[in-house]
């Protein structure tokens, strides 16, 4: 079953606690897309990029309501064990965080915990190339991860996340740890990554945004005084930082906000 | 300009500068001299045991020496020791030592021992400490020749390697703290062993999968209150729940061990590992907690179950310092004398301690029961015990330091 979207909120909403930190966020996610989450800080862009693949299920107090659909299913439903929803829905996280393995077993370590049968090797290679890391690391892969520079590591959590196939990587600023050079090549790395998964991204860099992504949403605080966020505007990329709706974009994206 | 105003300037500046430094300086040296007071402090502890362990003895023989042999008795060998005991000793007390271990096949030196014990009868009439010994020999030699006319003065070691491979006996001279040391290795080993994954295991539960709640919290107060508890309560406990509670067990009689009671290595090792468990789980929490989350997420982040990663990535982890709580463990548990006193453990045995149902006693004890004899042989040979102590307690942290090293620089 071909589905044009990949993932699907309904009315979600979430909290720490009694603290409603997103509100009420409807959002269709084109599969073999990528899509950017912007917004101010504080707004809620990683809580709800955690809330994709249930990574804020291990915030004690942390709970949603809405929907949030895959392929049909609600990934909140009783009988979805989050551990497969992780499997599906990879995450590269903002500071680099490699395991403190060697360079093949931070790769093979999830592939191996999976159950992967095939050729260990194989898929090393594979992902560090994937990746575009192959070239620097394949003649020390028994190093340590953590002799990587910043940029490398953070490719190798690529790789790493990738090494398990999921079907949608979500990125929370991969690149703000990095310099131009390398936050260039992980740029170039996403567009490749596309063909193949779908990507969802939290950048606080508009350039990045309006480079790399194909749908932009918009978070905000959704109103004066209030502490929660949502998604004041969705919509293409191009529709975002040309010709905004929200008068709040606008001046977001434009540089002009506050 | 208004905001600068505020501060001292210039020739202000040097002087409150200059103040800053004698303030610094003078909490330098008071640093300092901390640091020299607790180096004074552990150098006159080791002088105080060296000097016990170490110095003159006169002593005279009960029996002529050379009523057994022409041969001047530093000079005896192996075979003319055997041929000597074998033609003097009763024939009951000769087959005993045989059926221990033939004769020939015992070295110079222990033929020597029994030699001194059972023949010529070594008979220890004063010690005198190492500074004694070294300040005041010439007062020494006359009081000797004053005092005791047929007696023999000699500087010796009461720390030989024999001292370390005998068994216990009721003059101190032939005493060894064999008993001891296999008694404090058992005693720990059993205490390591049941504490350090049981500690270890609660550890993880409390800091990985309990809820934060009023439950864990009283809980989390409890283990920290439970590590100053003294240890003469955990004695109190021990003998409750190990030696009478649990005394099938512990005397070994559901396996088939005959003539028991609870008063066993294995009760006492046990004790030991309550003592030292909230050692060990507040050690392992802290290692667990330093753990940073970004490893946890990484791992969830590809898909690991919780026991996942708890398993490969914050045990690994966490694994120097949970070593470092069971260091401090070792050093507890080889120290404690109060609860292997109220346990049971025996003053006076000499048979080595061969399973977790043996009787037993620890260096501790021994020292303890040494120093409070009259004579001043043992109160040597309680100094000598001190430095195997010391030394066995030094061998064990070491290992458990390289231990932990070897898992700190695997990255
Ligand atoms: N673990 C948590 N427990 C309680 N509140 C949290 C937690 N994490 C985030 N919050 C709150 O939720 C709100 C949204 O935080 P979030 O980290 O999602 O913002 P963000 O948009 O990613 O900000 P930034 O751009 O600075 O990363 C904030 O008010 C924050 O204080
Ligand atoms: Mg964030």
């Amino acid at each position: 079953m071909e589905n044009k979207y990949a993932i699907e909120a309904n009315a979600l909403s979430i909290y720490y606690g009694s603290f409603m930190a997103v509100n009420n966020v409807d959002m269709l996610i084109e599969a073999q897309k990528i899509t950017a989450i912007i917004g101010p800080s504080g707004c809620g862009k990683s809580t709800l990029l955690r809330a994709f693949n249930r990574m804020n299920d291990f915030v004690p107090g942390c709970h949603v309501t809405g929907e949030l659909l895959m392929q049909g299913k609600n990934l909140y439903s009783k009988d979805i064990d989050p551990v497969e929803v992780r499997r599906k829905i990879g995450m590269v996280f903002q500071k680099p965080n490699p395991f403190p393995k060697s360079i093949y077993e931070n790769i093979a370590w999830g592939a191996r915990i999976n159950g992967f049968k095939g050729n260990m090797d194989e898929l090393v290679e594979q992902s560090l190339l994937g990746a575009a890391l192959w070239d620097e690391v394949k003649d020390k892969l028994q190093d340590s991860a953590y002799a990587l520079s910043g940029g490398q590591q953070q490719r190798l959590c690529i790789a790493r996340t990738i090494a398990i196939q999921p079907e949608i990587i979500l990125m929370d600023e991969p690149a703000s740890a990095l310099d131009p050079i390398s936050t260039l090549r992980i740029e170039e790395l996403m567009q490749e990554l596309k063909k193949n998964y779908t990507i969802i991204i939290v950048t606080h860099n508009m350039q990045q945004a309006a480079r790399v992504s194909d749908y932009t949403a918009m978070m905000m605080l959704d109103k004066e005084g209030s502490r929660s966020g949502t998604v004041i505007e969705f919509s293409e990329t191009k529709r975002i930082f040309t010709n905004p709706k929200d008068k709040r974009t606008e001046d977001y994206v434009t540089g002009r906000f506050g | 300009m208004s905001i600068n105003s505020h501060y001292p300037q210039a020739e202000d500046f040097r002087h409150a500068l200059n103040a800053r430094y004698r303030a610094a300086s003078i909490w330098q040296a008071l640093f300092l001299s901390a640091l020299l007071i607790a180096i004074i402090s552990l150098l006159a502890l080791i002088y105080n045991v060296l000097d016990g362990a170490f110095g003159f003895v006169a002593f005279d023989y009960k029996n002529d020496p050379a009523a057994y042999t022409s041969t001047p008795m530093s000079e005896l060998t192996q075979k003319e020791l055997a041929a000597i005991l074998k033609d003097n000793l009763s024939s009951g007390a000769y087959n005993k030592l045989e059926k221990e271990q033939p004769l020939e096949k015992r070295s110079q030196a222990e033929l020597y021992t029994l030699f001194l014990e059972r023949l010529v009868e070594l008979d220890t009439k004063n010690t005198w400490s190492m500074t004694e010994s070294l300040l005041h020999e010439n007062e020494i030699r006359a009081e000797v020749a004053r005092k005791y006319p047929t007696a023999k003065l000699e500087f010796r070691s009461w720390l030989t390697p024999q001292f370390l491979v005998t068994p216990m006996s009721s003059k101190a001279e032939f005493a060894g703290v064999r008993t001891a040391i296999l008694g404090s290795l058992w005693l720990v080993g059993i205490a390591i062993l049941f504490a350090l994954p049981i500690g270890t295991g609660a550890a993880i539960y409390l800091q990985e999968y309990a809820p934060k709640n009023f439950l864990t919290s009283i809980i989390q107060t409890n283990i920290n209150n439970l590590s100053g508890v003294p240890s003469i309560v955990y004695g109190m406990l021990g003998l409750a729940v190990f030696v009478r509670v649990m005394e099938p067990l512990t005397s070994g009689s559901v396996f088939g061990v005959t003539d028991a009671n609870g008063r066993t290595v294995l009760s006492a090792g046990l004790t030991m590992g309550i003592l030292v468990l909230p050692l060990i789980i507040i050690n392992a929490q802290e290692a667990i907690k330093a753990v940073p989350d970004s490893l946890r997420q990484a791992a969830y982040g590809v898909g690991a179950t919780r026991w996942q990663t708890v398993w490969h990535h914050v045990l690994p982890n966490a694994l120097p310092g949970i070593l470092t709580g069971t260091i401090l463990s070792i050093s507890r548990a080889l120290g404690e004398t109060a609860p292997l006193i109220v346990v049971g453990a025996s003053t006076f045995i000499s048979m080595d301690p061969d399973s977790p149902f043996s009787k037993f006693t620890a260096l501790p004890i021994q020292i303890y029961q040494w120093t409070t004899r009259a004579q001043s042989e043992f109160h040597a040979i309680a100094a000598g015990a001190i430095v195997v102590l010391l030394i066995l307690l030094l061998t064990l942290n070491a290992t458990a330091i390289l231990l932990r090293n070897r898992f700190q620089r695997r990255w």
